[in-house]
C-alpha cells in the first residue's frame, strides 16, 4: 500500500476532478462493516465512490472488481493494488470449492467494508439493470453487514459506455439508509428491494431527466 | 485597489453592526443573503487582487478557470443526450481554453469570432456526425448558449486588460477592477432597492424579487457611484458623465444577465446552479451579471476610447 498521504492526495484529486458533492441521507459515515452497493454506468464509478468516503472509512473500504479488467495495463493495476486495495475476482476461472462470495467474506474479515456494483456490468445509463444474486448471498452469509444503497448521479454523462474521453460535468453521490436481509426473505424479493432503495435515492435527489 | 478594500471593510463593518441588533427590524433572510454576499466578495476580490498583482497572464488564467467551472455547472444542469458527448468534449477542452489563450494574446480579430462563428458551426456539425437527430436544434442551442454565456462573454472581462495601445495607454488593471466592482455594486443596489415597499415585480413568473423600483433605483445609484469613481476609468479628464453612462450600462446588463439565468434555473427547477454543492450558490450564480455586462462594457469602452483620447 502507498502511504496514507499519497492516497489522500489521490482521493482529493478525484474529488476535484469529478466535482463530486456527497450527500448522506438518513445515514452517517461509519467505520463499521458495511457493503456499499451502487448503480454502475461508468469506469470511474468505483473511483468516485471510493473518494467520496471520509479518509478513515476509505482506509477500510475495498471495491470489488473484475480481475481481468483491473490488471489490464499499469495504471489500472497500480490503482487496484496500491490505492484502492481492490478485491479482485477472477471471472474466467471460478473455482468450485471457493465462490467469489467466500473469497470476499474471508478477505474482509471482521474489519473491512466492500463496494459492489450488483448490476454486474455497466448499464447503458438510461435504466438501471436488475441486480445479480451476489449481494443476496453476501448478506445471507454475513447478516451483520449493513447494506448501504448508493446512487451515483451523472457519471453516465461524464464517461459513458464506449467512450474514452471524459466530459467534466459535476457528479453527485448519495448514500442512503442501510437495509438488511430479513429472516427468510426470498432472494428475488430482497434483490428487488435493494434495487428500489438505490432508485429511491435517484428520485429523491433530482427532478432532472438525463435524456431530453 | 485601496478603494475596494475600504468598500469591503465598510460592508463587513455594516454586517457586524447589523448582526448586533438582530431580530429588531431587519428580516434575517436578508441579513443572511448579505452575509453570504460579503463573504463571496472577499473571496472574489482577494483572488482577483492576487491575480492582478501577478500580472495579466495569471488574471486571464483565473477567468479561464472560472469560465470552465461555470460551463461545468451549466451543462450539468442542461439535459444532453449520449450523442452530444464528443461535441461536449471539444467544447470543454478545445474551445474554452482556446478562447482564453486568444484573449491572453490580445488577438481581438480571432477571439471575437472564434466561438460565435467557428465553434457555433462546429457544434451542430459534430452532433450531426454522431447520427442522433432527436431534438437536434434544441440540443445544439443549449450547448451554444452555455458556451456563449459562460466562456465567450466572460472572456471579455480579462480582455479589458488588452484595451490599451501604444498611442492610447490606459490603466487596464484599474479598468478591470472598476468593471467588477461596479457589477457587484449594481447587483447589491438593485437588491437593496427592491426591498422598499410598494413593489412592482417586473416578471413574476421568473423572478419574484426583481422589481421596477430595484431596477430603476439600482441603475441610478450605480450611475451616481460610477460618476464618483470616474478617476478609475480611462476617461479621467472630468468625464463624470462617461463613467456614469458606463455604470448605467453595467447595471442594465447585469439585470439582464441575472434575469436570463433565473429563467434557465426556473426551467430546470433548481434554486442555484451550484445546487450540486449543498448550501452554496454556484460559480455561475455569482458571475451571471459579469457575463452579460462584460462584452457590452468592453465594446463600449473600446469605442469611447477612439472618441475621447
Amino acid at each position: 500500500m502507498e502511504t496514507t498521504i499519497t492516497i489522500n492526495i489521490l482521493a482529493l484529486i478525484a474529488r476535484v476532478l469529478s466535482g463530486a458533492s456527497v450527500r448522506w441521507v438518513d445515514c452517517q459515515p461509519d467505520t463499521c462493516q458495511r457493503v456499499y452497493f451502487a448503480n454502475h454506468t461508468s469506469h470511474l464509478d468505483a473511483l468516485v465512490l471510493w473518494s467520496a468516503l471520509p479518509a478513515e472509512v476509505r482506509a477500510r473500504t475495498r471495491p470489488v472488481g473484475a480481475k481481468d479488467y483491473w490488471t489490464a495495463g499499469p495504471i489500472r493495476r497500480y490503482c487496484a493494488t496500491k490505492v484502492f486495495n481492490a478485491l479482485l475476482i477472477d471471472r474466467k476461472e471460478i473455482k468450485v470449492h471457493e465462490s467469489p462470495i467466500d473469497l470476499m467474506i474471508r478477505e474482509i474479515g471482521n474489519r473491512d467494508s466492500l463496494i459492489v456494483f450488483p448490476e454486474g456490468g455497466r448499464s447503458s445509463g438510461r435504466e438501471m439493470g436488475e441486480f445479480k444474486s451476489g449481494l443476496y448471498y453476501l448478506c445471507k452469509k454475513r447478516p451483520d453487514l449493513e447494506a448501504i444503497p448508493v446512487y451515483i448521479d451523472n457519471m453516465n454523462r461524464i464517461l459513458p459506455r464506449g467512450q474514452v474521453l471524459p466530459v467534466p460535468l459535476l457528479t453527485c453521490i448519495t448514500f442512503g439508509p442501510p437495509i438488511w436481509l430479513e429472516a427468510g426473505e426470498p432472494k428475488a424479493e430482497f434483490l428487488a428491494r435493494a434495487r428500489q432503495s438505490v432508485l429511491r435515492l435517484k428520485e429523491g435527489w433530482t427532478t432532472q431527466e438525463h435524456s431530453v | 485597489m485601496v478603494g475596494v478594500l475600504v468598500l469591503l471593510g465598510a460592508a463587513t463593518f455594516a454586517l457586524r453592526a447589523l448582526k448586533r441588533q438582530t431580530e429588531a427590524s431587519i428580516n434575517p433572510a436578508i441579513l443572511e443573503t448579505f452575509r453570504l454576499r460579503v463573504r463571496a466578495w472577499w473571496i472574489l476580490f482577494s483572488t482577483l487582487a492576487a491575480a492582478l498583482l501577478l500580472g495579466p497572464v495569471v488574471t486571464t488564467i483565473l477567468f479561464g478557470l472560472l469560465a470552465f467551472w461555470a460551463l461545468r455547472e451549466f451543462i450539468t444542469l442542461t439535459p444532453t443526450r449520449p450523442g452530444d458527448h464528443r461535441t461536449l468534449f471539444w467544447v470543454f477542452f478545445l474551445f474554452t481554453p482556446l478562447q482564453f489563450v486568444l484573449v491572453g494574446m490580445g488577438e481581438y480579430q480571432l477571439y471575437s469570432i472564434a466561438i460565435p462563428v467557428y465553434a457555433f458551426l462546429f457544434i451542430p456539425a459534430r452532433i450531426a456526425m454522431d447520427g442522433d437527430h432527436k431534438r437536434f436544434l434544441e440540443r445544439t442551442a443549449k450547448i451554444q448558449a452555455g458556451l456563449l454565456i459562460c466562456v465567450y462573454c466572460l472572456s471579455y472581462a480579462p480582455a479589458l486588460l488588452t484595451l490599451g495601445t501604444v498611442e492610447r495607454p490606459i490603466n487596464s488593471t484599474g479598468l478591470l477592477l472598476f468593471f467588477v466592482v461596479m457589477v457587484q455594486l449594481s447587483d447589491v443596489l438593485q437588491y437593496a432597492w427592491a426591498q422598499i415597499p410598494s413593489r412592482h415585480v417586473i416578471v413574476p413568473t421568473i423572478s419574484p424579487s426583481r422589481t421596477w423600483e430595484g431596477l430603476l433605483g439600482g441603475t441610478i445609484s450605480t450611475s451616481l457611484l460610477g460618476a464618483v469613481l470616474w478617476w478609475a476609468t480611462p476617461f479621467p479628464g472630468g468625464y463624470f458623465w462617461l463613467a456614469a453612462l458606463l455604470s448605467a450600462v453595467i447595471a442594465l446588463m447585469g439585470f439582464a444577465g441575472g434575469l436570463t439565468m433565473s429563467a434557465i434555473k426556473r426551467d430546470r427547477g433548481v434554486q442555484d446552479f451550484g445546487t450540486l454543492v449543498e448550501g452554496h450558490g454556484g460559480v455561475l450564480d455569482r458571475i451571471d451579471s459579469i457575463c452579460f455586462a462584460a462584452p457590452v462594457f468592453f465594446h463600449l469602452t473600446r469605442w469611447l476610447l477612439t472618441y475621447f483620447p
